[in-house]
């Protein structure tokens, strides 16, 4: 399901960093050796065996991390994105594997589409690459995909993501159908008849800057249709990018009524408020949009506690000058690849909020859990996907591997950066 | 759960010297707006004299650049130019190169080639004079961004308040109809709280926006306890088809138009034009003695005089522009 281009696995000893992996339980200063792209050896003062010494003192060495969600805008954009410099930029942001959104232009609708993509990232990929496909035919909401040959094509899951599925019978036909596959549907939660023109949370920001208001409640319907859906037809749902603490409260209710949900949450949805738009910076502008400080504050807490079990960035490139107009005409998505660990780093475990443990976990296992992947991890006979990270390090946001400069982060000092990234046993980033 | 600091509150506006504007009442210390409020004065009593022009801005070029139609604030905003002597251009989006598609960036571009000290811009979107400050060397002036701000309006209106009901501290006004949609009530709010005057929001429940910071009703009696009552224009032009904001304009008009039955005797009635006379404001209201409708228009040439000549040549305190992001 995930492709990355082939090359020689490689032979490297990391030397003396903290080995911090939780789900594996290790929190040691150790030595890592990798023989061909397998782990071979952790442990104290390990044979260097002719291997590529990497000095990891003072550094954290970490399973590499897992994006549920990113938008390479392939094909159709290759001006914003590419399948090369999106996992470029996925390798500098400590990624081993990402899973691309079907929105692109043509629609990931066929096997013919996902066909060529699955080809290009096999040539191309700096990490491994996993392709979603659409829940309907050019997400329309009106018919469904091929989805079982889409799944056999490579699918990883389906998601209509950008659009929400309008109709709950078309929704509840989708669910029957995926079952069949195996495979997930991710769903962009979304009442468009409640969010309509809306560009910026409806709340206090909204209404004394004039902006139309895109309610919490435009979400939280909709994640309550769907996984009300969800437990009748009893198949599991992932829920995308959540915002808002009414939205959590009804995942909350569900997973207690043991509904198969899952979750995720971007970075700049735990690090930034509805206050953040006052600046009127086109990269404040995202769907779904900034909420109010209570909002945040739920969404760290389920995170914490697991209702949220991955952080996903919503990798949305986006060309300079179509950002580069009045806030209200520009569109929505921020890029995120390069900076996610740090700024979340920076705001949230630097700020004493959430463990760094945590943060690994819910960038790592977390999202190879909801999605069936192999979980990257430090353990002798696994695959090397590591991440090496220098946390003390302060860096500011200027250059990127990625096609687009759309940051929310552009300018700021982050603090935590990752030095090295080994994806598929070879190093696809270094510093 | 550990209390969060609220990340970027500290980081924006950014304190490095900005070119003075006029965007935001936001941007307003109570000092600018009372200082903006004497200098128009001073021009409205020179505009008694025989010959109203002055050579206060001679040489200086005023640019005004408007993607909405507009009569009252541009030719407002011409004359005011005129009468201190600038040089002014003026450009409406129908006939001009935005007709093909050119993006307002380039717009600016093109026009701050010509070195504008000035450009005067109206634009339906949000943010289009923060870009327009952030692309041009020119100083800005806001005619008015999409539903955000309409400064020169609200200082011409706080103005007009001084000169007819003399003071301004502690005056009620009540700001009635379609707030929602309304720039001109969004600066207001900010400016009357500026020089202490108490609001009131009034109208139909999907009109008043979730979330302001200053007392809303629906009942349309509360207008009674008011000095003066604020009329906003119906804007039919933004209403969309079917999103039912109210059920007709019968019923708006019925339930929440200003009539004789509904004032007190002597209450004062602004509107800031142009009106749907028997919607929100009936003709007998708008014809009266108490009505200064009028009278708004010609101060808004004076503030507007008034607004020009700040940006030009400052003071103390600055005109601040809400700082936009600078994207390299």
């Amino acid at each position: 399901m995930l492709y990355i281009k082939e090359r020689p696995g490689e032979n490297i000893v990391v030397r003396a960093a903290r080995v911090l992996d939780p789900t594996e339980g290790i929190d040691a200063t150790l030595d890592v050796r990798i023989d061909g792209g397998m782990i071979a050896a952790i442990g104290e003062s390990l044979d260097r065996n002719e291997h590529r010494v990497v000095d990891g003192a003072g550094l954290v060495l970490t399973p590499a991390f897992v994006d549920p969600h990113v938008h390479l805008r392939t094909p159709g954009r290759e001006d914003e994105e590419t399948i090369a410099t999106g996992t470029a930029a996925a390798a500098a942001g400590g990624f081993c594997a990402i899973l691309a959104m079907p929105n692109t232009d043509p629609v990931v609708d066929s096997a013919a589409t996902l066909g060529a993509l699955v080809e290009t990232a096999a040539r191309q990929a700096e990490v491994a690459v996993g392709f979603l496909a659409a829940i309907t035919r050019g997400q329309k909401g009106e018919e469904l995909t091929e989805m079982a040959e889409l799944a056999d094509s490579g699918a990883v899951a389906f998601s209509d993501d950008g659009v929400p599925v309008a109709s709950a019978g078309m929704m509840r036909r989708a669910l029957q159908y995926a079952s069949i596959t195996g495979r997930k549907l991710a769903l962009h939660c979304e009442e468009r008849s409640l969010s309509s023109d809306g560009q910026v949370h409806e709340g206090t920001v909204a209404a004394e800057l004039g902006f139309h208001g895109y309610p919490s409640v435009a979400e939280s319907v909709m994640v309550e249709r769907d996984l009300a859906l969800a437990g009748y037809e009893g198949q599991p749902v992932h829920l995308l990018h959540l915002s808002s603490a009414d939205s959590v409260a009804a995942l909350r209710r569900a997973r207690a009524a043991s509904i198969e949900a899952t979750a995720e949450v971007t970075p700049h949805h735990l690090v930034l408020t509805d206050e953040a738009v006052r600046t009127l910076d086109a990269n404040m502008k995202m769907n779904p949009p900034l909420r109010s400080a209570e909002d945040r504050t739920a969404l760290i807490e389920a995170l914490q506690d697991g209702t949220i079990e991955c952080i996903a960035t919503d990798h949305a490139p986006h060309a300079l000058h179509e950002k580069d107009v009045p806030f209200e005409a520009a569109p929505f998505g921020v890029t995120g690849l390069e900076t996610a660990f740090a700024v979340v780093h920076t705001h949230l475990v630097r700020g004493g909020v959430l463990p760094l443990a945590t943060v690994i976990e819910r960038m790592t296992a977390g999202p190879a859990r909801v999605f069936g992947l192999d979980r990257p991890r430090v353990a002798v006979g696994a695959t090397a996907n590591l991440a090496l990270l220098d946390l003390e390090r302060e860096w500011t946001v200027e250059t990127f591997k990625s096609r687009s400069r759309n940051s929310w982060l552009l300018g700021e000092t982050l603090v935590g950066q990752v030095a090295m990234t080994i994806a598929g046993g070879a190093v696809a980033f270094e510093r | 759960m550990t209390t969060i600091r609220l990340v970027r509150d500290d980081l924006r506006p950014p304190d490095k010297p900005l070119r003075r504007h006029c965007i935001s009442i936001a941007d307003l210390t109570r000092d600018d707006l009372q200082r903006l409020l004497g200098t128009a004065r001073t021009f409205e009593t020179a505009l008694d004299r025989e010959v109203k022009k002055l050579p206060t801005l001679k040489g200086r070029l005023v640019v005004n650049l408007f993607y909405e139609s507009s009569t009252r604030t541009s030719s407002s905003f011409e004359l005011a130019a005129k009468r201190l002597s600038a040089d002014t251009l003026t450009l409406k989006s129908a006939g001009s190169s935005v007709d093909k598609g050119e993006s307002l960036k380039d717009t600016a571009l093109t026009l701050g080639a010509y070195d504008p000290d000035v450009i005067v811009i109206r634009h339906p979107q949000i943010g289009a004079p923060q870009l327009v400050a952030r692309v041009t060397e020119a100083h800005v002036v806001n005619a008015g961004d999409g539903k955000n701000q309409h400064p020169t309006q609200a200082l011409l209106d706080v103005y007009t308040i001084q000169q007819q009901v003399g003071r301004l501290d502690g005056l009620h006004v009540a700001i009635v109809g379609d707030v929602l949609h309304s720039r001109v009530a969004r600066s207001l709010i900010q400016a009357f709280e500026l020089v202490g005057i108490h609001t009131t929001l009034v109208g139909p429940p999907a009109l008043l926006p979730r979330g302001m910071k200053v007392p809303m009703t629906t009942d349309v009696d509360a207008i009674r306890d008011a000095d003066v009552v604020y009329v906003l224009r119906m804007q039919q032009e933004r209403m969309q088809a079917g999103a039912n904001y109210v059920p007709s304009l019968r019923e708006y008009a019925a339930r929440w138009g200003i009539t004789p039955e509904r004032l007190r005797p002597g209450q004062k009635v602004m509107h800031p034009g142009p009106m749907n006379r028997g919607v929100e404001i009936d003709p007998r209201v708008a014809d009266s003695v108490d009505a200064l409708v009028e009278t708004q228009v010609r101060s808004g040439l004076v503030v507007r005089m008034a607004v020009l000549y700040d940006v030009l040549t400052g003071g103390p305190v600055g005109v601040r522009a809400l700082a936009a992001a600078e994207v390299a």
